[in-house]
């Protein structure tokens, strides 16, 4: 019952932050809104008994990429000049909300094969094991290095002054 | 009413879809960076609703989500080192101006 009165309070939450994002005119609100978004899915995960994600949301998202959204606003100081619709904005809305009642109409038919299993209480052991475990994903923890070493020199190259 | 899988999947599907019009509707390029952020933890919402409903021992929808999130971290340091190369250059993140490379 707790679990589902979290679930409501996030959802709403996460979606009025979502549509702040959005909607928004000033650029530095809509970062702040954007945060929010991302602390409110952190939640989520919570609820959805994912605590080692939920604790990498925080620190990657909510920590590092916001702080990264929050330096390019600043340097680029649009944040007066707000965040205004392109000629787009109807057609946009409208390609979103058929792709979503398309989505939705999907979700609601399927059925689903619901496990019945309880979820793992502590997730971060398990996460380890089939990460560098035998048979696991060690190869694409590998390749996730080299993109990673790959996107910093390539931020770098870009970002520099010539 | 209990709390379902469907719950989870319709929640992402909104977030998308918020998302999608703001990929779609904004001028400026940040935003439009942000916005697929948004998208990003949609289907990161999505992988672990599946892994806690449909794989509750396999963990494997947490695993991909993991993925998603430093592929999502490379993106957004190359994404807005790009913006900011562009800012010196055009002294302008619009992205309805940014045209260089149209021929």
């Amino acid at each position: 019952m707790a679990l589902t009165i979290a679930f409501w309070i996030l959802a709403v939450v996460m979606i009025l932050a979502a549509l702040g994002v959005v909607l928004l005119r000033n650029v530095f609100r809509a970062a702040l809104s954007l945060i929010l978004c991302f602390l409110m899915v952190a939640g989520l995960y919570i609820t959805l008994s994912a605590d080692f994600l939920a604790a990498v949301q925080i620190l990657i998202y909510v920590g590092a990429i916001s702080v990264l959204i929050i330096l390019a606003i600043m340097m680029t100081r649009e944040v007066q000049r707000g965040s205004p619709p392109n000629r787009l904005q109807l057609p946009a809305f409208v390609v979103a909300l058929l792709f979503l009642e398309v989505l939705v109409l999907t979700l609601i038919n399927t059925p689903w094969q619901i496990a019945s299993t309880p979820p793992l209480a502590p997730t971060t052991a398990a996460i380890a094991t089939i990460l560098f475990g035998e048979g696991g994903f060690i190869l694409p923890v590998e390749i996730a290095a080299v993109l990673l070493l790959s996107a910093i020199i390539g931020a770098i190259v870009l970002a520099r002054e010539k | 009413m209990t709390l379902g899988l469907e719950h989870y999947l319709i929640l992402s599907a909104l977030l998308f879809s918020i998302g999608l019009y703001g990929v779609l509707a904004k001028r400026n390029a940040v935003i439009i960076l942000m916005c697929i952020e948004l998208m990003l933890n949609a289907v990161n919402i999505t992988l672990v609703a599946f892994s806690r409903y449909v794989v509750p021992a396999l963990l494997t929808g947490q695993i991909f989500a993991i993925f998603v999130i430093v592929v999502a971290a490379a993106e957004v340091a190359v994404g807005l080192a790009i913006i900011l190369a562009i800012y010196r250059g055009l002294e302008d993140i619009d992205v309805t101006k940014i045209n260089l490379m149209k021929w």
